[in-house]
């Protein structure tokens, strides 16, 4: 017999672990995503029991899935000898039956987790369905996990993903990887998902957590996973390059999170982290990553933001960076992705690079961006800018403007001190 | 294999403007997508203009009511439409991309399917 708390922490670990591969694998077997989750939940609940009176198996993940499939083996036979019919997903026609699906041993259980988020987002599917879908099947959030880290109500998420899961029966949404005349564009859009899943972690859009810690670990799970499976299918080529940019962005931006935030929950510039904190070995692996990425030619949008991250976490200092490099690789991203938001973060590397005078020029070619209307970036830019010119009076507008424009209570915290800061 | 219904969705003021040579191209251009895609296709019709459309409804006591229209108030309306069996969405898409439809796009809808 297993102590209780720790098979407890066996499943949870399965949970985060294998929740993917487990119902990948079911999925492909009932050919419908309810009775697979519906099979899985009874898989983990099983080896709660199971794994206390015999031990964690050495693979939980095959444990679980074979569990899962003969569950849902059962499940089919029932619903045969009473006639129901069941929605079926639309499968490769070279799939093998339900029955020669279940006979596989747990050595051969294919790794079946890109159908599963290819098809979760997949185009014809609105983003914000996409990005709920991949958060339930693929991390194996409950619905009111997944209304929580979006800031909606239980019942508005849970109507979300009923209808993304109705349209992919109902319309024929199939579950595959697609063929690779395809391919550069789905890997766009599951890469979007995951990186949507990033963004709104590292900034919480209101709120007292500057972080929602789970949304970054679970967006970095799936970079690591679609990072090792792309590769091996024959789409290398056109979509690995983009994966290991986004892999290395997050884990570049990521390794300096326990920087942000001081002890005192205030938001602190990247100008005053402590460089000691940051993680190294992240940081590491992030660089050799980038170079993957860059390799590709022209190289795509998320490895030229995690090269600027990159050259970030390698300086010494604020003083001692690369700001020079960092406006080249601005000035190519500019090009590649032409968004007001990044136009805006290389005028502020460029007030860097060459003096707050020729950023402030930068910035006030965007002054009139609809897209950064209200943007409270933009404000607290044209401030530290005034603020270094010596421009007092103007910088205190602007700061104020600043204040009114974001709602992020650690943001508004920082924008206090730094107005505060100012001399009378 | 599942069907679907390939509704083309236009602005109309573009075909009331269109002189016969646009009238001629288009035509030409649906001939060569149902050759192109024959074996799929199991329907479809063009359609005159929403204002030779009659609305009939139940009304409230048990009998009908008959009204031209309806008008929708979006600027775009059903020209035509083609009935399509494709393996899966995907597919249908792929097919959908090769309708015709200068004045607008087309919708893509599953044909749902009764238990008998």
């Amino acid at each position: 017999m297993m102590s209780s708390a720790s098979v407890a922490a066996a499943v949870a670990e399965a949970h985060r672990r294998e929740w993917a591969f487990v119902l990948a694998a079911t999925v492909r077997l009932t050919g419908d995503i309810d009775l697979a989750e519906e099979c899985v939940q009874d898989a983990y609940a099983q080896a709660l029991g199971s794994w206390t009176a015999s031990g964690v198996p050495d693979r939980p993940g095959a444990w679980l899935t074979t569990v899962a499939r003969r569950g849902a083996l059962n499940l089919l036979k029932r619903a045969a000898t009473e006639r129901r019919t069941l929605p079926r997903l639309v499968e490769d026609r070279t799939d093998p039956g339900p029955e020669e699906i279940a006979r596989v041993g747990p050595d051969e259980i294919p790794d079946d987790r890109l159908r599963l988020i290819f098809t979760c987002c997949h185009p014809t599917l609105s983003q914000p369905a996409q990005v709920a879908l991949t958060l339930r099947l693929l991390c194996g959030l409950t619905t009111s996990e997944v209304a929580r880290a979006f800031l909606v109500a239980d019942a508005t998420m849970a109507a979300r993903i009923t209808r993304a899961k109705k349209k992919i029966n109902a319309a024929g949404i199939p579950y595959r990887v697609p063929p690779v005349a395809e391919l550069p564009e789905r890997i766009d859009a599951v890469l979007e998902v995951v990186y949507l899943l990033y963004t709104t972690g590292h900034t919480a859009p209101a709120g007292a957590d500057l972080v929602r810690r789970d949304l970054v670990e679970r967006a970095l799970d799936l970079a690591r996973m679609l990072h090792t499976l792309l590769p091996a299918t024959e789409l290398a080529t056109t979509g690995a390059a983009d994966v290991a940019g986004l892999l290395a962005l997050i884990l570049l931006t990521d390794a300096r999170a326990t920087t942000r935030v001081g002890p005192d929950g205030r938001a602190v510039l990247l100008a005053e982290a402590d460089r000691t904190q940051w993680d190294r070995t992240a940081i590491a692996e992030g660089v050799s990553l980038v170079r993957e990425a860059l390799r590709r030619r022209p190289p795509g949008r998320f490895a030229l933001m995690a090269a600027i991250a990159a050259v970030h976490d390698e300086a010494p200092s604020w003083a001692d960076t690369d700001w020079t490099e960092i406006v080249g690789l601005y000035d190519l991203l500019v090009t590649i992705w032409p968004s007001p938001v990044v136009a805006l973060n290389r005028a502020v590397a460029i007030g860097y690079a060459h003096g707050p005078a020729a950023g402030l020029t930068a910035l006030d070619a965007l002054a009139t961006e609809p897209q950064l209307a209200g943007y409270s970036y933009l404000a607290a830019s044209r401030a530290e800018l005034l603020h270094r010119l010596g421009r007092l009076t103007e910088a205190r507008l602007a700061y104020q403007e600043a204040l009114l424009l974001t709602e992020n209570t650690v943001e508004l915290d920082f924008l206090t001190t730094r107005l505060g800061q100012l001399p009378d | 294999m599942a069907e679907y219904l390939v509704l083309i969705y236009e602005d109309e003021a573009g075909w009331a403007e269109a002189g016969p040579d646009t009238w001629e191209r288009v035509i030409t251009e649906h001939r060569a997508f149902g050759e192109r895609n024959g074996a799929v296709l199991r329907g479809g019709h063009g359609l005159h203009p929403t204002e030779t459309a009659t609305f009939v409804r139940t009304d409230n006591a048990g009998g009908f009511t008959v009204t031209d229209g309806p008008f929708a108030e979006t600027k775009e309306a059903l020209t035509g439409f083609y009935v399509i069996e494709a393996a899966d969405l995907d597919a249908a898409v792929a097919i959908a991309k090769q309708v015709p439809a200068p004045f607008g796009g087309v919708e893509v809808r599953p044909v749902r399917v009764f238990d008998r």
